[in-house]
Formats: C-alpha cells, sequence, structure tokens
C-alpha cells in the first residue's frame, strides 16, 4: 500500500498529560508523526491537536482507532485535503550581508506575501505562512543566502464551510 | 456533602465500589490511608512483594468477574506494580492500582521515593490518574473503575499525592461522571450480524474461535449455543479456555503455537472462522501472512482497534461478545443438520487422534489427567509460565469459564501463584490450584508466607525438571541443544521450602503418589506445595515454531 501524507484534527481534552498520552501511543505503537501542533479550540476546555503522519490506508486507519481509544480523546478525523485549509508558519534568520543580498530577499519575500518581520545589519527575519509546499519552496529559495536559524510551527488545519469536527 | 480527609474519601469511594479485599504493601506515601483502613472493614492482604498484589487483584479479577484492587506505595513500591499491571494490560482484565506519590509540592524534585509511575505506566493502563486535589478522590475513583470494568477491561492506575490523602474537604460521592472521550460499543451492527449469520449457515465447514472477550463478557452460553446450532467446533486462544466446556464434543481445545492437534489441523480446513473476542496474536496465527488464506474471517471484538490490526477480516462487528453471540445466534433460523455431516465427522476424528496420544506414565500430560479426575469440576487452575503453562493449556479440561487463570499475552513467570492467591480470595469455596514450573515458582515464592499467614490455602504443584524448560526445548529444538543458562543446578528442596514458610510439602514420584499428594492437598486445606520431579528433556507439542504457519506443525516424533 502506497504512504502518503494525511492530516489528522483531533479534539482533546484541555488538560495536563493528554499530550504526552498521544506522542507515548505514536511510540509504543512504531506510528511515525511528522509534526504535532496543539492549542486551544473553540471551547475552553478542549484542545485541538493537528497531527501530520506519513502512513498507509491500513496503518491510517490505526492511527485513528488508536487515538479514538486514548480516552482523553473526544474526536478524531482525518482531513480531506481537497476540502481543507492547511497551514503552517515559519521563521527564517537569513544571512544579509550586503543591501544585494538583501533587496534580492525582500523581493522574494513579497512574491510569497511573506513579512520581514526583523532587520539587523547583516541578517534578516523573515515570516512565512502558507503550506508546508509553499514554505519548502521559499526555504528552498533562500537556503543559497544562507540560513541563520530556522524555525517551522507544523502544520495547523480546518475543514472548509460546512464541514466541521466539533464534538 | 461530607467534610473528611482525602484517605477518608479513598476508603469510603472504594466501599461504595463494592470492594471487599486489596493486595498490597504500605510505605510512607501511603500511611494516611493505611491509618483510616485500620478502621475498615475491607480487607487487606499483606502481600510480599508488589507484584503479587497486581497479580492477585489480576486473579482476582479473572474468577470473580469483579475488578481487583491493589496498593502501593510511591517509588519502589509503584515500580513494583509495573510487571502486574502490564499483565493485565495484556490480557484486558480489569484491575485498579492506587498508588502514593510524593506531596505536590515535591513532584518534579527527584524527593525520597518519587517515581514518575504515571508517566511509566501510561502505555501500560486503558488509563491513569494523577489526582490533583482531594475533593477529586470520590470522582476519580468512581471514573477508575468505570474505566477499568466497561468496554474492553484493563487496568487503571490511580497515583495520590501523600498531601491530598491528608487534607480535607467537602466530598460529594454521588457526581455524576462523563467522559466525553469514552464512549464503548456494545451493540452490534444489526446489518453486519445478519450477514454473518448468512455466511455461517452457508458455510461449508464453520469453526469458531473463542477468544478471552468471550469469558469477560459471560458469554459461554451463547457460545455453545451458537456452536451447536450451526455445528461449528470450537477452539479456544489460551484466554478464551473455558469458554465452552472441553469434555464437549464440538470442544477442540486450545489453539496456536501450541495448539492442540484437532484444533490445529481443522482450522487448515475451515471456510468460514468466527473469531470472537480475541486478537489474533502472534501466538494464535503464526506467521500472519499464511494464517487461513483462504477462510472468510469474521472478527467480532468489542475494540474497534483490534479489527484489522494483525489480520484483515472479510466481515468486521464490533460489538460486545455476549450481545453479538446472542445477535448472531436470533438472526440464525436455519436447521443444517444434514450439510455438516462430513464435517462433524472429521471432527469426531481429529479429536479423537488428539484424545489417544496421551499415553499412561509418569509425565506431565497424563498427570495433568489425573489432576482433572481428582478436581472438582469448578476448581480453579491457574499456570505459570513456560512449558507447565502448556501442558496444563492442552492437557488439563477446563469445564467452565473463569476456571483457568494463565499469563497469556505478557507470559510472566512469577504470575500463577499470587494470581491463585487473588483467585482464592476472591472464590474461597473452590479450590485454586497453580501448576508451576521450579523456575517460575522461584519468581514469586515468597508469598507462602503471606498465603500462610492470611489462611489463603492454595495448591501449588511444582514440575520441577530443574531446567528453564520451555527455554531449553527451544535450545534443543533450533539451536542444537546449547543449553545456556536455562540448568537451576540450585533448586532448593520445595518440601523444605514450604515447610520453612509453616506450609505442606509433599513429594510425588509416581502417579498413585501424585494421585495421594492431591487427594491430600485437598483434604488438609492448607497451603501446600507439591514437588513433582519430571525430567529435563520433556518437550511441548504439538508446536509451531516462532513466525511459521500452521502447515509447519511438530507433532511429537516427528
Ligand atoms: C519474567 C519472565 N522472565 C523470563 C521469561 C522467559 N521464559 C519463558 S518460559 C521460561 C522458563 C520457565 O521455566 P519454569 O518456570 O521452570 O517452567 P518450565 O518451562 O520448566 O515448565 C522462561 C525463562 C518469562 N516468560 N518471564
Amino acid at each position: 500500500m502506497e504512504r502518503q501524507t494525511h492530516i489528522i484534527s483531533a479534539l482533546v481534552e484541555h488538560k495536563p498529560g493528554v499530550l504526552y498520552s498521544v506522542s507515548n501511543m505514536f511510540r509504543r505503537r512504531a506510528f511515525n508523526i511528522e509534526s504535532i501542533t496543539v492549542g486551544p479550540a473553540e471551547q475552553k476546555d478542549i484542545a485541538r491537536m493537528t497531527i501530520v503522519v506519513n502512513a498507509d490506508e491500513r496503518i491510517l486507519e490505526q492511527v485513528v482507532k488508536q487515538l479514538n481509544k486514548l480516552i482523553d480523546v473526544i474526536k478524531v478525523s482525518v482531513l480531506d485535503p481537497a476540502a481543507s485549509v492547511v497551514r503552517e508558519m515559519v521563521l527564517v534568520k537569513i544571512h544579509t550581508p550586503n543591501s544585494n543580498v538583501r533587496s534580492d530577499v525582500i523581493n522574494y519575500v513579497n512574491v510569497f506575501r511573506g513579512r520581514v518581520v526583523d532587520i539587523a545589519p547583516d541578517s534578516l527575519i523573515v515570516e512565512i505562512t502558507g503550506d508546508p509546499d509553499k514554505i519548502n519552496a521559499f526555504i528552498d529559495l533562500v537556503r543559497n543566502f544562507g540560513i541563520k536559524e530556522l524555525a517551522r510551527t507544523g502544520v495547523t488545519a480546518l475543514s472548509r464551510g460546512l464541514k466541521s469536527v466539533r464534538i | 456533602m461530607v467534610n473528611m480527609s482525602g484517605a477518608e474519601a479513598l476508603v469510603k469511594a472504594l466501599e461504595k465500589e463494592g470492594v471487599k479485599h486489596i493486595f498490597g504493601i504500605p510505605g510512607g506515601a501511603t500511611l494516611p490511608i493505611y491509618d483510616v483502613l485500620y478502621d475498615s472493614d475491607i480487607r487487606h492482604i499483606l502481600v510480599r512483594h508488589e507484584q503479587a498484589a497486581a497479580h492477585a487483584a489480576d486473579g482476582y479479577a479473572r474468577v470473580s468477574g469483579r475488578p481487583g484492587v491493589c496498593f502501593a506505595t510511591s517509588g519502589p513500591g509503584a515500580t513494583n506494580l509495573v510487571t502486574g499491571i502490564t499483565n493485565a494490560y495484556m490480557d484486558s482484565v480489569p484491575i485498579v492500582a492506587f498508588t502514593g506519590q510524593v506531596p505536590t509540592s515535591w513532584i518534579g524534585k527527584d524527593a525520597f521515593q518519587e517515581a514518575d509511575i504515571v508517566g511509566i505506566t501510561t502505555p501500560i493502563t486503558k488509563h491513569n490518574f494523577q489526582v490533583q486535589k482531594a475533593s477529586d478522590i470520590p470522582r476519580t475513583v468512581k471514573m477508575a473503575f468505570y474505566i477499568a470494568t466497561s468496554g474492553r477491561p484493563g487496568p487503571v492506575l490511580v497515583d495520590l499525592p501523600k498531601d491530598i490523602q491528608i487534607d480535607h474537604a467537602e466530598m460529594e460521592f454521588d457526581d455524576e461522571i462523563s467522559l466525553r472521550g469514552y464512549k464503548p460499543t456494545y451493540e452490534p451492527h444489526p446489518i453486519q450480524v445478519r450477514r454473518a449469520a448468512e455466511l455461517l449457515a452457508n458455510a461449508e465447514k464453520p469453526m469458531i474461535i473463542a477468544g478471552g472477550g468471550v469469558i469477560a463478557s459471560n458469554a459461554s452460553e451463547e457460545l455453545i449455543r451458537l456452536s451447536e446450532k450451526i455445528l461449528a467446533p470450537v477452539a479456544t486462544t489460551l484466554m478464551g479456555k473455558g469458554a465452552i466446556p472441553e469434555d464437549h464434543p464440538l470442544a477442540l481445545g486450545q489453539l496456536g503455537m501450541h495448539g492442540t492437534l484437532a484444533a490445529n489441523k481443522l482450522i487448515l480446513e475451515a471456510d468460514v472462522l468466527l473469531c470472537v473476542g480475541m486478537r489474533f496474536s502472534d501466538r494464535t496465527t503464526g506467521d500472519p501472512k499464511k494464517f487461513c488464506p483462504d477462510a472468510k474471517i469474521i472478527h467480532v471484538d468489542i475494540d474497534s482497534s483490534e479489527i484489522d490490526k494483525n489480520i484483515k477480516c472479510y466481515l468486521p462487528i464490533v460489538g460486545d461478545a455476549k450481545l453479538t453471540l446472542h445477535a448472531i445466534n436470533e438472526a440464525l433460523n436455519v436447521v443444517l443438520k444434514e450439510k455438516r455431516t462430513e464435517w462433524m465427522r472429521k471432527v469426531k476424528e481429529f479429536k479423537a487422534q488428539w484424545e489417544s496420544s496421551v499415553k499412561e506414565g509418569f509425565t506431565p500430560p497424563y498427570l495433568m489427567k489425573v489432576l482433572r479426575e481428582i478436581l472438582p469440576k469448578d476448581a480453579i487452575v491457574a499456570t505459570e509460565v513456560g512449558q507447565n503453562q502448556m501442558w496444563a493449556a492442552l492437557y488439563f479440561k477446563s469445564y467452565l469459564p473463569r476456571t483457568f487463570v494463565s499469563s497469556g499475552g505478557l507470559g510472566t513467570m512469577g504470575f500463577g501463584f499470587p494470581a491463585a492467591i487473588g483467585a482464592k480470595v476472591a472464590r474461597p469455596d473452590r479450590i485454586v490450584v497453580d501448576i508451576a514450573g521450579d523456575g517460575s515458582f522461584m519468581m514469586n515464592y515468597p508469598n507462602l508466607a503471606c498465603a500462610v499467614s492470611e489462611n489463603i490455602p492454595v495448591i501449588i504443584i511444582v514440575l520441577n525438571n530443574s531446567v528453564l524448560g520451555m527455554v531449553a526445548q527451544w535450545q534443543r529444538l533450533f539451536y542444537g541443544r546449547r543449553y545456556s543458562q536455562v540448568h537451576l543446578g540450585g533448586v532448593p528442596d520445595f518440601v523444605k521450602l514450604a515447610e520453612a514458610h509453616g506450609a505442606q510439602g509433599l513429594r510425588a514420584e509416581t502417579v498413585e503418589e501424585f494421585r495421594k499428594a492431591v487427594k491430600q492437598a485437598i483434604e488438609s486445606d492448607v497451603v501446600t506445595v507439591i514437588d513433582v520431579p519430571i525430567s529435563p528433556e520433556e518437550n511441548v507439542f504439538p508446536m509451531i515454531p516462532a513466525g511459521k504457519s500452521y502447515e509447519d506443525m511438530i507433532v511429537e516424533g516427528s
């Protein structure tokens, strides 16, 4: 079976230990997590976890079932990529030794609809938001200038329109 | 609402859950609780190692169907429970473990006897809690028992920091609990049930595999009814042993790595397999790619994550074993006696072949038969792990559910004796026997002191081969008899060992002596160890070597 990237959206109890039990389950069952993001959801005692996994259909089904089996996991859905908004943010500190490089970088940032959020004598910090492919493309583009530091948030996502993952 | 301490609330909450027995050992971090227990009617059984507390709670739960409870102090007390909790987790046994913890203000500071037992037990419990304030205790206890006993049962751990045991608070015991992330499915889907009934009715050679889920949901009656109705022989996994009386004409006995000839041969011919409350462990399937490739598998389990986990099935049914078997029975109204004559002839033939394979003599298989003749139908047999366990599983026939107690998923040496203690506490009216190997018994025999001082008269039969027999068997068969670290040269004199603990010690070196010793143990009604010296060269057959398939079964002498 073919492996593919899947995005899972899970609503969980917003309390200590839940992230641990989720990540522990992934480790114990030898499922790979590509990224995991967590934050409060629409209701204050519930958090939303967005988990990206690379798996074939059979493993994906197991991942969903094993997540559902955890007592503190309330609801689990696999998002349809075509019907979801998928976003990730990256902060990149780029080496800009002279004004030529600096203006090249700023041009790229504009094309990617990003923002320059900090300027120092020989570097810039750039913020780009988009789907992971767009972020990969940007990183590839500026790699030659010299990336001093980079931080990606991991993917977060919601399904579009009427479809929603709620309790 | 009542004002009381956390420890008082804990004991009251346990009483409200109907807890009558606790297995444990006290310590610094549980002193407040033990002070309250001093005045409680709950009987506390002081074991000699916390592993035994968990195993005893496990044995207690298996034979009674009620949750077993064990207590340990923080740190080493808690970590000593780990093997026992894992054992209960692997075999889906409802136990609730309570551990003391250092005071909340000390958590994370590497305080004396601090261990992160919640972190440690996350992958080996169905769920666990660390109570954050005294007033949460009643609700947490309620949730712990509910989670442990509902759906697919399993162990739950509750960690209680010491300050919370001491703190006073207004306690509410009648709170409704709500667990929005936990809704077990009991009722099977009617369409799936109908499809299963059709498949079974139209099968030429149907067979049922019953696992621990049949025992856990008390579904024996429904199982037997269905097998008789559709004329399907029933094989059991180790956990399902006793689901159908093993003297029933349709009972094939255990299936798998050490399955009976009848079960392991017939499964190769079955065209529809109804697998109920079992999880296709490697000990049952062998090479999963070669497991009954031509049979249509109907998989019934209460835990949806078991469906298609190890073996892809033809028809999944998520639901309780009892309700599902009942529903399939209801949906089946055909009578098909004629159709199965050839299949029934085969069942009879293979069963007879298997039964006749046990020859009279001072051998473990024959001793199991002798033991069966002596023990009453409802006696409870626990086992240790290794050859002793497989001999018991293969040759000691169980007639009733919840009378065979064995460590299945974890294969824990040292389980049987404390589990037998727990079983006897739950069922003092029954005779309880632990069929042991010398290696396994040595892992937990100090609990002889517990059994004697608490007057829990269990019988331990040590099949004493002076080796780690099952490991020796593998070394004999697959490692050219290079016996590496399996000889237990210094096996103690088990008769004297028993006597040193105040128990009765007997030795049996012939079949007649064995008979006599078992009878004496039963009649004297005291803790008894029967030392049975056997040959270190015995093998357990049939055997399917690890990773192989049913076609590769080795039968005695082949
Ligand atoms: C706690 C534990 N340690 C090691 C093993 C590996 N093991 C499986 S069977 C066995 C030998 C058991 O010896 P004994 O209790 O004497 O029983 P026998 O096989 O001789 O009947 C061992 C060491 C185990 N199952 N459990």
